[in-house]
């Protein structure tokens, strides 16, 4: 492993060096060291465009690791990853991308992350992009999430991109069984010329089925930034999704919600807020003996954390 | 020291000036305590804002051991050693009351040393100092990590904008307290801005602004006497 596959590695999925338990760790479109653990089985797909992970049904406490590096400039890659979690399972699962782009040519990595969760499993997935690189070649992300989760499971989802992806349309699709929950948590900060579009689309069919997305974002510099967030309630079930963002110098920034009620009882709440970093806050810092730029940055920092 | 000579500070109010602070002179020698008070709406705050650097004023100069700091911003007046407790607490999403104080105090501070601050303002160390400064805490919390952060800072001269408003009364015993350690234990001196007769009761100084003028200045001796007899009553007329 060189170095700036261990320092991608480190970024994405907080690693040093190789893993505890089941991983794949793919390297420029190749597998550069796979684990599996009897509890935990990783195979390649049929079809060999992904991987297929089955988690055994009662695994308790244990985690998978799938990161994604690319350094080869001009690589596009398209990888399907399905998730199979058994009954009652409460596994941790740590994906991510870093893409590397020290050339001209776009780098691209669209990840397809599938997760079946069976009856009363849980799962914490939590997913980091990232990029770097000097080469004029963009660095092109797109993940697609589809989430099933079966009766009385949880899943909670982190999601983060804070630097050095150029382009990224990432779309999160959930069906809910009956008193299945999602909690998604989204941080995004865009600088440069950078455009990011975030879409989720949650449908909760089953009674006392629930949902929180929770993005919040910064963009700054020239970027542009999208959120869509639709929840459909089709049964008894409650679901809430905030868009919190904070816009500087000249980007842009739209969010916009939507959500169907297709029960009396579905109660679904909206929140999307868009503004500058308030003047207070700037004005408190200062007085605790900050720059202007130092006050921001530590603004921005807390509110992304 | 700090001096200030001749502060007014006037602000355009539909088409004409409107002055806040009239020619307002005075001095805070060191390790001073001096309480501010005075009828709502008569410019104590501004003062306090004038003094640390969020607002300039529109003539005057202020003065730091001599030296000329009237355009000196926000940021150096703190680094100089003024610390500035505001009435309506900031609140900020993600920073937590600990980051808040490590920021304050300027350099690398445990939790042990963080959960001491809060102590001494009457809060629960433990359970605040992880906690976010967002809308999830009370006015009366916020006003306390307020204090703590300044606290924290122990900087030469601290000015406190309403320090009791919001703050039960077991904790306001702690609070005379605190004020008597930053004064005493650190020879710091404290402006405060205050209707409160027990902490006019402990000034050295009382200075009473109204009207955007300093009408009258002295010790508790001379001037409680006046305040609390008078029809100007800060102690239960302004609160």
């Amino acid at each position: 492993m060189n170095q700036i596959t261990e320092q991608i590695l480190e970024e994405v999925a907080a690693l040093h060096g190789i893993p505890e338990g089941a991983y794949n760790i793919r390297e420029n479109g190749k597998s550069i060291g796979r684990n599996s653990t009897e509890e935990i089985q990783i195979t390649t797909r049929a079809d060999g465009k992904g991987l297929e992970i089955r988690i055994a049904p009662g695994t308790k406490k244990k985690s998978v690791h799938i990161p994604v590096v690319i350094s080869q400039s001009g690589l596009k890659e398209v990888v399907y990853n399905d998730f199979y979690v058994g009954e009652d399972a409460d596994v941790t699962i740590v994906a991510g991308c870093g893409i590397h782009n020290a050339g001209n040519d776009a780098s691209r990595h669209d990840g397809i992350h599938s997760f079946f969760l069976e009856k009363g499993a849980r799962v914490k997935y939590v997913e980091k992009h990232y990029g770097a690189g000097d080469g004029r070649g963009e660095r092109i992300m797109n993940p697609e999430t589809i989430i099933e989760i079966g009766k009385d499971g949880y899943m909670e989802m982190e999601t983060v991109q804070i630097r050095g992806v150029d382009s990224t349309v990432r779309s999160t699709r959930a069906k809910l069984a009956e008193g299945a929950k999602l909690v998604v948590t989204e941080r995004l900060m865009t600088h440069g010329k950078q455009r990011a579009e975030s879409r989720f689309d949650v449908h909760m069919d089953g009674a006392d089925s629930g949902a929180n997305v929770v993005s919040r974002s910064v963009a700054r510099e020239d970027s542009w930034q999208r959120f869509s967030s639709r929840l459909v309630g089709s049964a008894p079930c409650s679901g809430h999704t905030e868009c919190d963002a904070i816009i500087m110098d000249n980007a842009k920034i739209s969010a916009v919600p939507e959500l169907a009620a297709n029960d009396p009882d579905a109660a679904l709440i909206h929140e999307a807020a868009i503004g500058r970093i308030a003047g207070e806050q700037i004005i408190k810092l200062m007085t605790l003996g900050l720059t202007e730029a130092e006050a921001e940055e530590q603004i921005v920092e807390g509110f992304l954390r | 020291m700090l001096e200030l000579k001749g502060i007014s500070y006037g602000v355009a109010e539909s088409g004409s000036q409107k002055e806040i602070l009239k020619n307002i002179s005075f001095t805070l020698e060191d390790n001073r305590f001096v309480v501010v008070t005075g009828p709502n709406g008569g410019g104590k705050s501004t003062l306090a804002k004038v003094i640390a650097g969020i607002w300039r004023p529109t003539e005057g100069q202020i003065l730091w051991d001599g030296e000329d700091i009237t355009d000196r911003s926000v940021t150096e007046r703190a680094n100089m050693g003024i610390s500035y407790a505001f009435q309506q607490p900031v609140r900020f999403k993600g920073i937590t009351v600990f980051d808040l104080i490590r920021l304050a105090s300027g350099k690398k501070v445990s939790v042990e040393e963080a959960c001491t601050y809060l102590s001494e303002v009457g809060l629960c160390a433990r359970d605040y100092v992880r906690r976010e400064v967002n809308a999830s805490l009370s006015g009366g919390e916020l006003k306390r990590i307020e204090i703590a952060t300044v606290m924290a800072r122990n900087t030469r001269v601290t000015l406190f904008d309403e320090p009791e408003a919001g703050i039960d009364l077991w904790s306001f015993q702690k609070l005379i307290g605190v004020f008597e350690k930053l004064h005493e234990k650190n020879h710091g001196s404290i402006l405060i801005i205050s209707h409160q007769e027990r902490i006019l009761d402990i000034a050295d100084e009382i200075l009473l602004i109204a009207d955007g003028e300093l009408k009258k200045r002295g010790t508790k001796e001379e001037m409680l006497p006046e305040i609390l007899g008078s029809s100007v009553r800060p102690g239960c007329l302004y609160m």
